[in-house]
């Protein structure tokens, strides 16, 4: 089945990866700006990271006929530091021009300081003012509900903010509920051990509907799977599920909601195939 | 709010013939942590916050009361609201250290 997976962290990965994608349905993917394993030193390492993500990246892709997209932002592991926040943030609209950018993400936080949560706000600032979509990484763990929440209060208090241009990434059974009621797109992510399991997705969707949930790998330098998608797929089946269903849920529903940038396009092959 | 939410498609047996042998692999490896806790070096950890919630979450497995995975999430939360103060670590332990008297009132909000 043809699908897109809305998180990958390709930097991270070999181009034996993009080929797998390519041979198991991936059309295309987006990959937000992350956190390296470690603490960058100064922007000009952003500088290099950024024009990797919208230069050598979508090249790579491309030779295996996925479209590459991403997301620019200093992730929120590094949010804690406010000088290199303002560096960071200074250079990013010399790249939102570029063809594959879409927005501003992942943006969020990590442990929920003070300091992170001025430097999401300093880059919802930023998103707003360029007219921006918003990709939203809430914490690991234990932290993930109170960061979640504090995400969620923040938005929906800020009144230039469209929730439906908004996706809030990582969501999981107790914090689905709330991304939802916001008006939030919102992303549950295949990923063992800290995340959610393919079974825990299905459960999700089942209980909650497909409307606004989209599904993503978000491989990267740790342990996890290219691949996810697919077994989301496979085990929707396995559980019983039509093939409409599970088409929304990991091709219609980013198409829907990545659609809203005038540079997201579909291969035309496919455009004609997806409904409203 | 979605229009296509759905129990799940599988009938009780259905689910017990496709899902049991994989479901009873997670069982016996809780059984086997626990007793290698037991058997462990020095029991240092009886009180470890993580080992706590751990406890705590096995008990709410036994429920008859849906919305076990919720509860079991929230067990493992940190329920404070106040953003910390300036960063203590880069990453998250899996349970909460933070320990908060009105955690069952929070917890109902959940659902």
């Amino acid at each position: 089945m043809e699908y897109i997976d809305l998180h990958a962290h390709m930097v991270s990965r070999t181009t034996d990866d993009y080929e797998r994608m390519a041979l198991s349905g991936c059309l295309a993917l987006t990959e937000p700006a992350f956190w390296a394993g470690y603490d960058r030193r100064s922007v000009d390492v952003f500088a290099d990271y950024f024009d990797r993500l919208t230069d050598f990246e979508p090249k790579r892709a491309a030779l295996y006929g996925i479209q590459h997209y991403t997301w620019l932002c200093l992730n929120p592991k590094e949010g804690e530091d406010r000088e290199l926040t303002r560096q960071v943030l200074d250079i990013i609209p010399e790249f939102l021009d570029k063809p594959n950018v879409l927005g501003i993400g992942e943006i969020g936080l990590n442990r929920v300081t003070r300091n992170e949560l001025a430097t999401f706000n300093d880059h919802v600032d930023l998103a707003v003012a360029h007219d921006q979509l918003i990709h939203i990484h809430t914490p690991h763990l234990e932290d993930k509900y109170k960061g979640t929440k504090a995400i969620v209060d923040a938005l929906v208090a800020d009144g230039r903010v469209q929730p439906g241009r908004v996706m809030v990434d990582h969501a999981e059974e107790h914090t689905l509920p709330m991304i939802l009621e916001g008006g939030f797109w919102t992303g549950i992510t295949l990923y063992p051990t800290t995340k959610t399991s393919p079974g825990r997705a299905v459960d999700m969707v089942e209980r909650y509907g497909s409307e606004r949930i989209c599904v993503a790998s978000a491989c990267d330098w740790g342990p996890s799977d290219p691949l996810a998608v697919p077994r989301f797929i496979l085990e929707m089946r396995r559980r019983g599920h039509g093939e409409d269903f599970i088409r929304k849920i990991v091709f219609e529903n980013p198409v829907a909601f990545l659609g809203q940038s005038p540079k997201f396009q579909l291969p035309q092959a496919r455009a004609a195939s997806v409904v409203g | 709010m979605a229009t296509d939410v759905s129990s799940c498609p599988l009938t009780q047996r259905q689910l017990i013939d496709e899902y049991f042998i994989e479901h009873r692999t997670k069982v016996l490896d809780i059984a086997a942590f626990l007793d290698r806790m037991d058997r462990a070096a020095a029991r240092d950890g009886e009180d470890d916050f993580r080992f706590i919630a751990f406890r705590e979450t096995l008990r709410e497995l036994c429920s008859g009361v849906p919305g076990r995975i919720e509860r079991v999430q929230m067990i493992l939360s940190d329920r404070t609201t106040e953003p910390l103060a300036e960063l203590d670590r880069k990453a998250a332990y899996g349970a909460s250290i933070q320990r908060v008297p009105e955690q069952e009132e929070v917890r109902d909000g959940i659902h």
